[in-house]
Order: structure tokens, then sequence, then C-alpha cells
């Protein structure tokens, strides 16, 4: 049976030797490091802020980076450090819930569209399609114009218009785990459907959605900080990170590191967890 | 056996069974373009209807809503106020007909009516489209030759050169648009200054923001597109074309490319509603003319009759992408011309 064949293309074998598979992989470590400050500023914010990330002190304003300001000074001298890592617990929180939000609707819409008769599992399938194809930040903008721009709207808005992609693939993921061998053995065990389904194929399916959540929470940070960049998410005095940026907006052309280094904090995150998703990944399909 | 076994038992052979191919018999050309067809006027009514329903869920008393939605304000209404509100908008119709009067009204190219201006939509939307779209178009046409140009360079060479251009591939795909398009803006615009900072005119004020919405999308099907070539790279033909004394450059632009572009092909009529998304944050960025601007004012004002006018007019270009893009696929993958 198809089991018995190596797993993956011959060309890939090209590039990994032995060898390199106990080299210690350093995007990973970076990543973890990362992780771990990003936890701890939302965590304790306390520990890692340098300053006071509301005091105003106009004498100090819009001071570039340097040793006393690591990432510079507001236009009302408050430390753009000390606000980044205060707006950390917000902006991870509304990561979390909106791919919270987008896995759970995923999973529901994923299993209908390959569990349910055939008439449903189109219908179904039909929307996710057309929802997945359709641009998320108009979905999102949406969404936010029925319910009015606050936080809530944002990680509902971000986790509704992200769903359909994900729900693409829990769908794909219950489909394949069905046609497998395993499902096939425990048929002639004389298993029944339910009992298949909750001990075999939902479990194969669901697993690499861990994955799947780690680079979702990121991507989800991504698209809300452009709902608080467009001034429809969280709004300016709070110090998430969308919000800076676009505070940092109006400062654009005498203090570029506003915008620069919020957005840069974004991209950090995002690859983080990518980074950790994508092992994550790697290390559940090789432990089959 | 009772009865709930028996019917577990089939679902259990429906689990395992595997489709039938079931090869129809009638030329495939036309039905595959007939299905097709038939699926565009499904996601344009899906879409039509979904902005119908967006409109109704606006919370609380609908014409109220309006009316302090126009006003700017957020109060209790008399009956009198109300009852021209409620005459323009049809409110006081049965869901039933308010429904197939916006049905009937998109087919008459009626988008409806701006709460807050009190004009028609496509007044509001239509000019600005079309700048909009140059936008995308440019910015999907960019990413198309930066991802082509990067994979040829990079895909199948040696185990650095792959890695450093799979690397860039990932990040440049996480680059959130709001992010970049500051940066270019900043290094382009202001450090450079080879290019207008803010609404520039011409072709020389869309390379910036056609750059924005490119960079990501070029990374985003390198992504897909850097696996396909390079199983091209290790197909027969590839070696054949070589013991034919073609140069490697030749073969990577004639035979691997061909194949490798076909993920790209299937991302594009996607990246038409994606880049929509971007352009719409990048008309922020670089005060650009179009549909951008008009839209989040309205998402702010929760202005639903603009928003939704967008999001069908949307739709209606997914459509023409997405069959559009289906020819090419038939064109650049001769498989699939005959069965």
């Amino acid at each position: 049976m198809t089991t018995a064949l190596p797993r993956k293309p011959a060309h890939h074998e090209r590039t990994s030797p032995t060898r390199r598979r106990r080299r210690v992989s350093w995007s990973l470590i970076t990543a973890i490091v990362f992780a771990a400050l990003f936890a701890l500023a939302a965590i304790a914010p306390g520990v890692l802020a340098t300053d006071d990330p509301t005091a105003q002190n106009f004498a100090d304003a819009l001071q570039s980076p340097s040793l006393t300001h690591w990432f510079g000074t507001d236009e009302a001298g408050r430390d753009l450090y000390s606000r980044i890592v205060h707006g950390t617990r917000e902006s991870l929180l509304i990561g979390i819930g909106a791919a919270g939000i987008a896995l759970v609707a995923a999973l529901v819409l994923g299993s209908v569209a390959a569990l349910a008769d055939r008439v449903t599992a189109s219908i179904v399938n039909r929307i996710i399609e057309v929802a997945f194809a359709f641009p998320s930040l108009l979905l999102a903008l949406l969404l936010v114009s029925i319910l009015g721009p606050s936080p809530w709207t944002q990680v509902v808005a971000v986790g509704v218009s992200t769903a359909p992609g994900y729900a693409r693939m829990v769908r794909g993921q219950i489909l394949s785990a069905k046609n497998a061998g395993y499902v096939e053995a425990a048929r002639a065990l004389g298993h029944g459907w339910w009992r298949i389904l909750g001990r075999h194929v939902l479990p194969n399916a669901i697993r690499p959605l861990v994955a799947v959540f780690t680079m979702a929470i990121g991507q989800s940070i991504v698209w809300a900080s452009g709902l608080s960049f467009l001034g429809l998410g969280v709004a300016p005095p709070s110090s998430e990170w969308g919000a800076l940026l676009d505070a940092g907006r109006a400062s654009i052309l005498q203090a570029p590191w506003l915008t620069f280094i919020p957005g840069l904090v974004i991209l950090v995150l995002a690859l983080t967890a990518t980074t950790i998703g994508t092992h994550i990944q790697n290390s559940l399909e090789k432990g089959r | 056996m009772t009865p709930t076994s028996s019917s577990e038992a089939r679902r259990a052979d429906r689990i395992t069974s595997v489709r039938p191919v079931a090869p129809r018999r009638s030329p495939r050309r036309s039905r595959r373009l007939a299905s097709n067809v038939v699926g565009a006027v499904v996601v344009l009514w899906g879409a039509a209807t979904a902005a119908f329903l967006a409109q109704m869920a606006l919370p609380g008393d609908r014409a109220t809503a309006i009316l302090n939605i126009r006003t700017g304000q957020a109060q209790e209404r008399t009956p009198d106020e109300l009852a021209p509100i409620v005459d323009a908008y049809g409110l006081d119709h049965p869901v039933l007909v308010q429904y197939l009067d916006y049905i009937g009204g998109l087919l008459r190219g009626d988008l409806g009516t701006s709460y807050q201006q009190f004009r028609p939509v496509w007044d509001l939307i239509g000019e600005q489209l079309g700048s909009t779209l140059v936008l995308t178009l440019t910015g999907i046409l960019l990413a198309w030759v930066l991802m082509i140009v990067w994979v040829t360079l990079t895909a199948g060479r040696g185990p650095r050169v792959r890695a450093l251009g799979s690397a860039v591939d990932t990040v440049t795909a996480a680059l959130p648009p709001y992010w970049l398009g500051i940066l270019l803006l900043l290094f382009f615009g202001l450090t450079l200054r080879w290019f207008p900072v803010m609404g520039g005119s011409g072709v020389n004020g869309i390379v910036l923001p056609a750059l924005t919405l490119a960079i990501p999308l070029a990374g985003f099907m390198g992504q897909s597109v850097r696996a396909e070539y390079e199983r091209a790279l290790d197909q027969p033909f590839v070696l054949s074309a070589r013991m034919r004394g073609m140069g490697d450059l030749g073969i990577r632009l004639r035979h691997v490319l061909r194949h490798g572009s076909i993920p790209a092909v299937t991302l594009t009529g996607w990246a038409l509603g994606a880049t929509v998304s971007g352009a719409v944050i990048v008309e922020q960025i670089y005060s650009r003319p179009g549909i951008g601007k008009t839209l989040v004012s309205a998402v702010g004002a929760q202005d639903l009759p603009v928003v939704t006018g967008i999001v069908v007019l949307v739709a209606v270009l997914y459509v023409v992408a997405n069959l559009l893009v289906d020819l090419v696929y038939t064109l650049t993958d001769p498989r699939l011309k005959t069965s």
C-alpha cells in the first residue's frame, strides 16, 4: 500500500543528509526566544518596560531612538519601547481571540463540508470557497460596519474573515484521514462509524491544527493591526500595536520610527508564530 | 443487528468508499464553461444576498439608525421624522419585497443609496473603481515579474541559494502591507526621492503603491511555484532538453516555468480579491484616489449601502477574473483541453 512508499519526493533528500537533521535550528531558537519575550511582555509588562508608558514629557517629544529611549518617543514624549511592551497583552489577546474564533468556525464548517451528506456538503463547500476567495479585509470591514468599530468587533471580524481559509484546510484534513488505510483497517475490525470518526478521523484531522493555530495567531495580529491602522479597531490612546501605527502616521515625516518600529514588532511576531508553527507541523509529520 | 448499527455500517461504508471517477460523455470544454457560468451566477447571487442581509443586520430600528447616521447623532426619533426615511428606503414593505427590490435594483445597476450622503452609491464609488483596478492589476503584474525572476534565479541551485530563496519568499509573504507601504515610502520617497510621496499621478505615482501590493504577493506565489518548479526540474523532459544542447536559462524559461507557474495561475484569481484588501490600505498610505478612502470612511460611519455596494462590485470583479483565469489555465496546461 501507499504507506510503504517513502514519504518525501526524492529531490528533497538532496539537501537533507542525516548530518543536517541533528544541527540546531537557529531560526527555531530565535523564534522561541522572541515568543518568550512576547509572553513575558504580555504577562508582566513591568519587568521589561523601562518607563511609564503613559508618562508625558513634552520636553522629550519626538526624540529619535537613543540609549535612554530605545525606540524613541512620540509627540507627547512617551517612551515608545515601553508603550509597545505594554501594548503586547492587548495585541496578543486580540490575535488569540480571533485565531480561536477562526478555528472553531473552521472546524464546524470544515467537518460539515467533509462529513455531511452530499447536498449539504456541497452547499457548505461552495460557501467556504466563495468566502475564501473574497478579500478578507473587505469581509472584516463589512462586519465592522454592522457592529460598529470596537476591539470586540475587531476580534470577531478578523476571526470570521480568516475562517474560510482554515475551513478548507480542515475539510482537506478530514477527507484525507477518512480515506486513510487505518480507517479501512478499523472498519475491517468492525468498528462503528462514530467510533471511527471519534477515535481515528477527527484526532488525525485536528492534530495538524495545533500548528495552524500558532500561525493563525500571527496572521490575526497582522490583520487586526491593519484594522487599527485604518482607524477602525482599537483607538489611539491605547498602545495596541496597530493603534500605535495609526497614531504614528500623523508624524511620519518628522518621526518615521513611530510607524517603522511598531510595524517591525508586528512582523517579528508574525514570523515567530510562522516559524514555531512550521516546526510543529514538521515534527508532527515526522512523528507519524 | 439493530437498525442503528446497520445505519452505522452504511455510514462507515461511505467513509471509506472512494468516489467513482465517472467519466461523462459530452464535449468537455463547453461543459466546463457552462458549469463555470452557473457557478459565477451562484456566487453573485450569494454576494447580493449577503449584502442584503448585512443591511438588515444593522442593530436597532433601521429607520432611526439611518437618520442618526445621516445627522451624526444618536437619539430617539418621532414617527414624523422617520416617515421620509421609511418611505425612501421602502422600510415599511415586507422583508421579501425589500429583498426582491434590492436584487432587482442590482440587476439594473442600482447599488443602493448612501445613508450618510443620500446619494446613489454608484455615484460615490463608480469613478474611483477604475483607479483601484489599475492599481491591483499593476500590482499583480509586478508580482508575476518579481516572482518569476526570483524563482528562476534561486530555485534548484545550490543548497544555500535555495535556502535564501525560500527564506525571502517566507519573509516577504508575511510583510503586512501597511508596514511595507510605509517602508517603501520612507526609503524611495523620502530618502532617495525617486518617487512622489503622496498622490503622484501617472506612471511615477503608481510604482510604490503597486510594489507594496506586489512584494508580499510575489513571496506568496513564490512559495508554491518554487515547489512545483523544482519538481519540474527533475522531470525527464528537462534532461532530454539538456541533451539536445539547450542552455540552462532557456530550459528554465521555456519548459520548467510553464509547469512551475500553474499554481501561480490558480493563485492569481484569488489574488485579484486579496490585492483589493491591500489596495484599501495602500490607498490610505499614499493618499491615492480609489475606493479605499470612501470605504474606510463609510465603515466608520456604518454607511452600509456604500460598503455592501463595494462588496457586490468586488464580487463581480472576482467572478470575471476567475472566468478569465480558467481560460488561461486551459491555455497553459494543454492536458485540460482533452480528457
